[in-house]
C-alpha cells in the first residue's frame, strides 16, 4: 500500500515518541525505586509501536480507543499529551488523568481516547459502547480496541465479538499477540495457531498481519476501519509481535534470551527507517533530526513531571460524581 | 519455633497440603512456573508435577467454574485468583454457584473448594488493583471467608481451609507476603471461627482485619500511656467468633473496628450489629469503624496515603472513643 511522504514521516515520528517515552517512563520508575517509591504497575510497549500507530493513523480524534494496561503506545498514537502523561505517571494533579488513574488509566475522551484498563479483556465489551453510539447517532465514527493474546482467552471478549457481529457495529478488534501474557506463553493458552478464524466463526472478518512492520498493519487497519466507517460492521485483526521488556517492571524476565534476540532483530522502528531510506522518502540525516526532536519532547516532559505537584492529600473524592 | 514470612507460611501449608491428599491439586494464572506472581505456589510444579499444577488461560470464569465442579466432583481444588480485584469476572461462579450448590441440593452436594487471592492497597496500583472486598464475600450465605494477617494465622488456617468441606475465600494482603513472624516447628491447623486476642487491654476493643491488625498494633502501642488497648483479630470473618469479641466488649465498654475495605457498608458495621445485639449494656460510647475512605483507590501516592488507615489514623479514632 503506498503512503505519503508526510503520513510516513509523521507515523515514524510517532514510533519514535512511544519507543523514547517508554524509555524515559521506565528511568522515572527506576528514579522512583531509588527514592524508595514504588510508582505501581508498568507494563512497557516497546517492541509493539508498528501497532498503535499503523491502526491510528486512520483514526480521527473523534473516533474511540479503548486500550489495556499495556496503553502507553495506543494512547500517544492517537495523540495524547505526553508531558500530561508523564506527569501522569508519577501521580502528579497536572497528570491526563488528575494523578487519580496512573500507568493503567490514562484518559484523554478529548482526542477519543476512552481509557486504559486494569482488567484483562476489560475493554472488549466497552468498545461496543462508542461504536453503537455512532451507528445510534447515524455518524461514521469508529472504535478500535487493542487487547493482548491472553485477553483473547476470556469470555467477554467472545461475547462482545459475537454482538458486535451481531448489530454490525463499526469497531476493529485489534489483538497484539507478543506471544506471551505475563509468564504464559501463548501456546499454554491457545491450541490454535491463529486469532482470526475465530472472528470467521462469528460472521465477521479476521485477519492477521505482521505486528513488526508498521506498512503491513496500515494497509490491513485501512481495510477494517473503512468497512466500519461505511457501515461494513466489525474486524478483527491479530498483529503477531513482542515485547521487548519483561510483562511489567516488577516481574523478573522468564522468557529465552534467543527468543528475545530473535524478536529484537525484527524491531520495527528499523524496519521502518530503513524503507523509508530505501524508498527516498527520508534522509538518514532527518532521521536523527527526528531523534534529537523527539528525545528533546520527552526530557521536557519528564522535568515538567517531575516539576508538577502531587494533588493535595485532601482533594481524594475529588471527581467520584459527575 | 521457626521465623518465616508470610508467603512461605503459605507456601508450607499447601505444599504439605498437597503430600497429605491427592485430591489437592492447584489451578490459576501463572502459578506454575513462575510459582505465582507473589511466589505463594513457588516449586510447587518441581514437587507436585503438572498433573496437580495447573497454569491457566487468563479465563477466570472458566477456571474459577473448573474448580466448583471439581469441589462437586470430589477433588479439593485450590485455585488462585491472582488479584481480588478480577473476581469481578468469575463472581457468577463464587457467588450463584459455589455458595448455593450444597444448600440447593439439599446437601447432597459438598463443594470442598479454596479460593486464594490476595487483596489491599499501598502499592500506587490504582482503583482496578487495590481493592477488599470480604463484605460481598461475607454477606452472601455458603462461603466462609479468611484473612489471616501473620505467617502463623496464614499457615494454619489455609490448611484448615483446604481441609473444610465448604468453599472458603482465603483473602491474603500484597503488603503482608513479605512480612515475617514465628510458626511451629510441628505441624499445626487452626480451626476457621476462633479470633486471636493479639494484645490484652481493658479499655477499648480494637478489633482489626488482615493487615490492619499490624496498624491497630502499633496503634496501640503509641496510646499504651493513655489508653489501654485490647486488639482482636477475628481470623476468619465467617465464621465469626462473636463470642471473643463480645467477652471483651463486656470488659472494655468501648469498641472500634479497623478495616481495610470503604468505611461504609463494610463487614465492621456488621461486627457492630451484633455486638449491638449482644451486649447494648455494656457500651460506654458509640462504636466505631474506622476504614478507608468512600472512593476508588486514587493512583497518586500522595491521595493513596490519605484515603488508607494508618496507625496515626488509628491513634486519633481510640482518642475519640475514650475522651
Ligand atoms: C481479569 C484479569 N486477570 C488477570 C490479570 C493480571 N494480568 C495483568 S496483565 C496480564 C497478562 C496479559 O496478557 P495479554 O492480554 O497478552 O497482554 P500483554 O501483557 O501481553 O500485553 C495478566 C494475567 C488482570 N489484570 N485482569
Amino acid at each position: 500500500m503506498d503512503i505519503d511522504r508526510d503520513e510516513a514521516r509523521a507515523m515514524l515520528r510517532t514510533m519514535h515518541t512511544i519507543r523514547r517515552f517508554e524509555l524515559k517512563a521506565q528511568h522515572l520508575f527506576e528514579e522512583g525505586l531509588a527514592r524508595g517509591e514504588f510508582l505501581g504497575a508498568l507494563h512497557s510497549y516497546e517492541g509493539q509501536e508498528a501497532v498503535a500507530v499503523g491502526v491510528c493513523a486512520h483514526l480521527r480524534p473523534e473516533d474511540a480507543v479503548l486500550s489495556s494496561h499495556r496503553g502507553h503506545g495506543h494512547a500517544i498514537a492517537k495523540g495524547a499529551d505526553i508531558r500530561a502523561m508523564m506527569a501522569e505517571l508519577l501521580g502528579k494533579v497536572t497528570g491526563i488523568s488528575g494523578g487519580h488513574g496512573g500507568s493503567m488509566h490514562m484518559f484523554d475522551p478529548a482526542v477519543g481516547l476512552l481509557g486504559g484498563n486494569g482488567i484483562v479483556g476489560g475493554g472488549t465489551p466497552l468498545a461496543l459502547g462508542p461504536a453503537f453510539a455512532a451507528q445510534y447517532r447515524g455518524n461514521d465514527r469508529v472504535t478500535a480496541c487493542f487487547f493482548g493474546e491472553g485477553a483473547a482467552a476470556q469470555g467477554v471478549f467472545h461475547e462482545s465479538m459475537n454482538l458486535a457481529s451481531l448489530w454490525q457495529l463499526p469497531v476493529i478488534y485489534v489483538c497484539e499477540n507478543n506471544l506471551w501474557a505475563a509468564t504464559t506463553p501463548v501456546n499454554d493458552a491457545w491450541p490454535v495457531e491463529d486469532l482470526a478464524p475465530r472472528a470467521e466463526s462469528f460472521g465477521m472478518p479476521g485477519m492477521t498481519v505482521d505486528g513488526n512492520d508498521v506498512l503491513a498493519v496500515y494497509a490491513t487497519a485501512a481495510e477494517a476501519v473503512d468497512r466500519a466507517r461505511s457501515g461494513g460492521g466489525p474486524t478483527l485483526i491479530e498483529a503477531k509481535t513482542y515485547r521487548h521488556r519483561p510483562h511489567c517492571m516488577v516481574i523478573p524476565e522468564h522468557r529465552d534470551e534467543s527468543e528475545l534476540e530473535e524478536w529484537q532483530g525484527r524491531d520495527p522502528i528499523p524496519r521502518f527507517e530503513s524503507y523509508l531510506v530505501r524508498e527516498g522518502l527520508m534522509t538518514d540525516v532527518e532521521i536523527a533530526d527526528l531523534l534529537t526532536e523527539v528525545e528533546a519532547e520527552l526530557e521536557e516532559a519528564a522535568q515538567f513531571a517531575r516539576q508538577s505537584e502531587l494533588p493535595a492529600p485532601d482533594t481524594f473524592a475529588d471527581h467520584l460524581w459527575a | 519455633m521457626r521465623n518465616v514470612t508470610y508467603v512461605r507460611a503459605l507456601n508450607e501449608a499447601i505444599a504439605e497440603e498437597m503430600e497429605r491428599d491427592d485430591d489437592v491439586f492447584l489451578i490459576g494464572e501463572d502459578i506454575a512456573d513462575c510459582g505465582g506472581v507473589f511466589g505463594v505456589t513457588a516449586g510447587m510444579l518441581r514437587r507436585f508435577g503438572r498433573r496437580r499444577v495447573w497454569q491457566t488461560p487468563i479465563s477466570e470464569a472458566a477456571f474459577t467454574g473448573l474448580a466448583v465442579g471439581a469441589a462437586m466432583a470430589g477433588l479439593r481444588p485450590v485455585c488462585e485468583i491472582m488479584y481480588v480485584d478480577f473476581a469481578t469476572t468469575c463472581m457468577d461462579q463464587i457467588l450463584n454457584q459455589a455458595a448455593k450448590l450444597r444448600y440447593m441440593s439439599g446437601g447432597q452436594l459438598t463443594v470442598p473448594l479454596v479460593i486464594r487471592t490476595q487483596q489491599g492497597g499501598g502499592t500506587c496500583e490504582a482503583a482496578q488493583h487495590s481493592q477488599n472486598f470480604e463484605a460481598i464475600f461475607a454477606h452472601v450465605p455458603g462461603l466462609k471467608v479468611a484473612m489471616p494477617a501473620t505467617p502463623h494465622d496464614a499457615k494454619g488456617l489455609l490448611k484448615a481451609a483446604i481441609r473444610d468441606d465448604n468453599p472458603v475465600i482465603f483473602l491474603e494482603h500484597k503488603l503482608l507476603y513479605e512480612t515475617k513472624g514465628e510458626i511451629p516447628r510441628e505441624e499445626y491447623v487452626i480451626p476457621l471461627g476462633e479470633a486471636d486476642i493479639k494484645r490484652e487491654g481493658d479499655q477499648l476493643t480494637l478489633v482489626a482485619t488482615s493487615r490492619m491488625v499490624l496498624h491497630a498494633l502499633e496503634a496501640a502501642d503509641r496510646v499504651a500511656g493513655e489508653v489501654s488497648v485490647e486488639v482482636i483479630d477475628p481470623r476468619t470473618i465467617v465464621p465469626f467468633d462473636l463470642d471473643t469479641v463480645a467477652a471483651s466488649v463486656e470488659k472494655t465498654g468501648r469498641l472500634l473496628i479497623v478495616q481495610e475495605a470503604w468505611q461504609s457498608g463494610g463487614f465492621g458495621s456488621e461486627i457492630i450489629r451484633r455486638i449491638v445485639d449482644r451486649c447494648f449494656d455494656s457500651l460506654k460510647a458509640p462504636p466505631r469503624v474506622h476504614g478507608s475512605e468512600d472512593v476508588p483507590m486514587p493512583f497518586s501516592p500522595s491521595l493513596e496515603a490519605r484515603v488508607l488507615p494508618n496507625p496515626d489514623s488509628i491513634a486519633s479514632a481510640i482518642r475519640e472513643i475514650v475522651a
